[in-house]
């Protein structure tokens, strides 16, 4: 034993680095995201993403339906805000057709899509306090999702899976007492906010895992190709909304919401505040719904859309117009357009080839969860283990879009 | 707004006449068409010029056209958040080509051309890791392509006796659906049932 010291290098260097699982069934990751991580004690030293568990070829299947049968498959791409990703792809098709949305359409689609973000927000803010360790948040947010969604079926009749935006228009009109209800829930709400709010913000502990965690400067977004809230949370009040308006977004009075670090937190407080925002413009749109100028027909009538029902029952043109565009379809133009809508999580767009046909020839899905997760290499090399839950939180990942 | 897309082109056509084929304002976007060989260049000349400033890469993707003999599209969007300007680069692609990487311009090209890579086969040469991303594990083809099923291939089920997942060929109880409702009037390019004797043959 006296004199043999050999094995004391060797044991120094047999420490390695140790390589964890991160998910697909881990709470934490928000789905089935599979991380391979690689550590150094608790430092994370690398971190390599599988995606794919969720992969559905929806772009693929897209390529053999028509332009109508395609829009569900947007409601499942991010389903936690399912109506802003069919208005991308409503945009693209009218953008290619030329087809002048009636304003009462335009002004509910802005409508619900502010319920959409809302719809996000709350759910991401409140399960991204769940992983870093609070249980109340998600059970006050839910609550209040619960009634939006509530709020989506009485609209188009589905909970989740919408199909109520459609190319020139929306699926039907709003009842006025629907207006009312959400008007009322606009009043309530930010009781509500105040309520998260008042357990979240000022938290110690909440503090401690978000602030400084995750910092994102203005040239990891330009490097990474960053949109929607991690853009803002760094302090660039870049909103497509107001950059690119699209929709009738530039008659409604908001405010872009930015941070300053570009941490967690920033982005957290980013979220909250985008909510109250959404509000405003919630009301807005609702009373602009109301005013006379508001009313109208909700479909712009012609090749793309249906009759109206009481004109299929004495026309025989209508009847005929019906079943085509329900079987065949309407052909778009050819042509190729690039659509985005500032979606909850970022910038959400199509890219459609069209043919002239009753299908699209190439639909491509930009999802802006595939490049915040691209980026968690960047982003989380150097923190610790804990603090990946933390940021895969507030990148606000779905699946659903990022696996297509 | 067109203006000054037609005028952002013209820009990039005359610093850059020796990469840019042509470039056209359609639907309120500019696109631009660029020889493979100067792709990267062109790239970090947008990235770089000052009146272009494209610094964001907003997506990459694929177009397949199967008849022609550059069989592919290699299709980039950039964004400039400092001028507020869109810009749409297209290559064309021979089935066999190697598309050089951008990675080192756009850290963000990576997941893309590993994507374009998953769907369509297309080679990019410099790229660090090209992996599939998207597919199965251990998945054979490259799904995107025309002349590729939209069945796929293989079916995957847990198999009760020998309690692992288990692959195996598609069967399918009925064909895929594939109704062509075009208009005969329209889209229809075959012989209409009933035309076979006529001359041309076709409605």
């Amino acid at each position: 034993m006296d004199g043999n010291f050999e094995d004391v290098l060797t044991g120094e260097q047999k420490i390695r680095n140790f390589n964890i699982n991160f998910g697909p069934q881990h709470p934490a990751a928000h789905g089935v995201l599979r991380l391979v991580l690689e550590l150094d004690g608790e430092i994370v030293e690398r971190c390599d993403p599988h995606i794919g568990l969720l992969h559905r070829g929806t772009e693929k299947l897209m390529e053999s339906r028509t332009y109508l049968q395609n829009l569900p498959y947007f409601d499942r791409l991010d389903y936690v805000a399912p109506m802003n990703q069919e208005h991308a792809w409503c945009l693209a098709i009218e953008k290619l057709t030329g087809v002048k949305v009636p304003r009462r359409a335009s002004l509910i689609r802005v409508l619900y899509s502010e319920i959409g973000r809302i719809l996000n927000h709350l759910l991401n803010v409140t399960t991204q306090a769940m992983d870093v360790g609070a249980l109340t948040p998600p059970l006050w947010g839910f609550e209040e999702r619960e009634k939006l969604m509530v709020f989506y079926e009485r609209a188009c009749g589905a909970r989740l899976h919408a199909a109520y935006f459609r190319p020139g228009g929306v699926h039907q009109d709003l009842p006025p007492e629907l207006l009312d209800d959400i008007d009322a829930w606009a009043d309530e709400f930010p009781r509500v906010l105040d309520d998260i709010d008042g357990l979240l913000t000022e938290n110690r502990i909440f503090k401690q895992r978000n602030a400084d965690i995750g910092v994102v400067t203005e040239e990891d977004i330009q490097n990474w190709g960053f949109s929607g809230v991690m853009v803002r949370g760094s302090g660039l009040p870049w909103d497509l909304r107001r950059a690119q308006p699209y929709e009738c977004y530039n008659e409604f009075e908001f405010d872009i919401p930015v941070g300053k670090n570009g941490d967690c937190y920033d982005r957290y407080l980013c979220r909250m505040q985008e909510m109250r925002e959404s509000l405003k413009i919630i009301k807005q749109a609702i009373e602009k719904l109301r005013a006379p100028e508001g009313q109208g027909d909700i479909l712009a009538r012609g090749k793309i859309t249906p009759p109206k029902r009481g004109e299929m029952k004495t026309s025989m043109e209508a009847l005929i117009h019906h079943f085509k565009l329900y079987t065949e379809g309407f052909h778009v133009p050819a042509g190729e357009v690039y659509a985005a809508v500032e979606a909850p999580k970022g910038e959400f767009g199509v890219y459609l080839v069209a043919d002239g046909t009753n299908k699209p020839y190439r639909a491509k899905l930009r999802a802006p969860g595939y490049l915040h997760l691209q980026a968690m290499d960047h982003v989380a090399t150097g923190h610790q283990l804990a603090d990946v839950a933390a940021i895969i939180g507030t990148m606000d990942v779905v699946f659903g879009e990022i696996d297509r | 707004m067109t203006d000054v897309l037609q005028e952002l082109g013209t820009h990039i056509e005359l610093k850059r006449p020796d990469c840019v084929l042509k470039h056209e304002v359609a639907h309120g976007e500019l696109n631009v068409e660029v020889a493979l060989s100067s792709l990267v260049s062109f790239v970090e000349f947008l990235k770089a010029d000052r009146t272009c400033k494209f610094s964001t890469l907003v997506d990459i993707t694929a177009v397949d056209y199967p008849s022609r003999e550059k069989r592919f599209d290699v299709v980039y969007h950039f964004l400039s958040m400092y001028t507020n300007q869109r810009i749409r680069v297209r290559v064309q692609v021979r089935e066999q080509d190697m598309v050089p990487s951008i990675t080192d311009v756009h850290p963000s090209a990576n997941w893309f051309e590993r994507e374009v890579f998953d769907m369509f086969g297309i080679l990019f040469s410099g790229h660090p890791d090209l992996r599939r991303i998207l597919t199965d594990y251990g998945f054979r083809g490259y799904p995107l392509r025309k002349d590729f099923p939209t069945t796929g291939y293989t079916e995957v089920r847990y198999d009760e006796k020998e309690k692992r997942v288990v692959y195996e060929p598609v069967s399918l109880t009925q064909e895929y659906r594939q109704f062509d409702f075009m208009s005969p009037w329209e889209g229809a390019e075959y012989i209409l049932p009933g035309d076979e004797k006529t001359d041309g043959g076709k409605g």
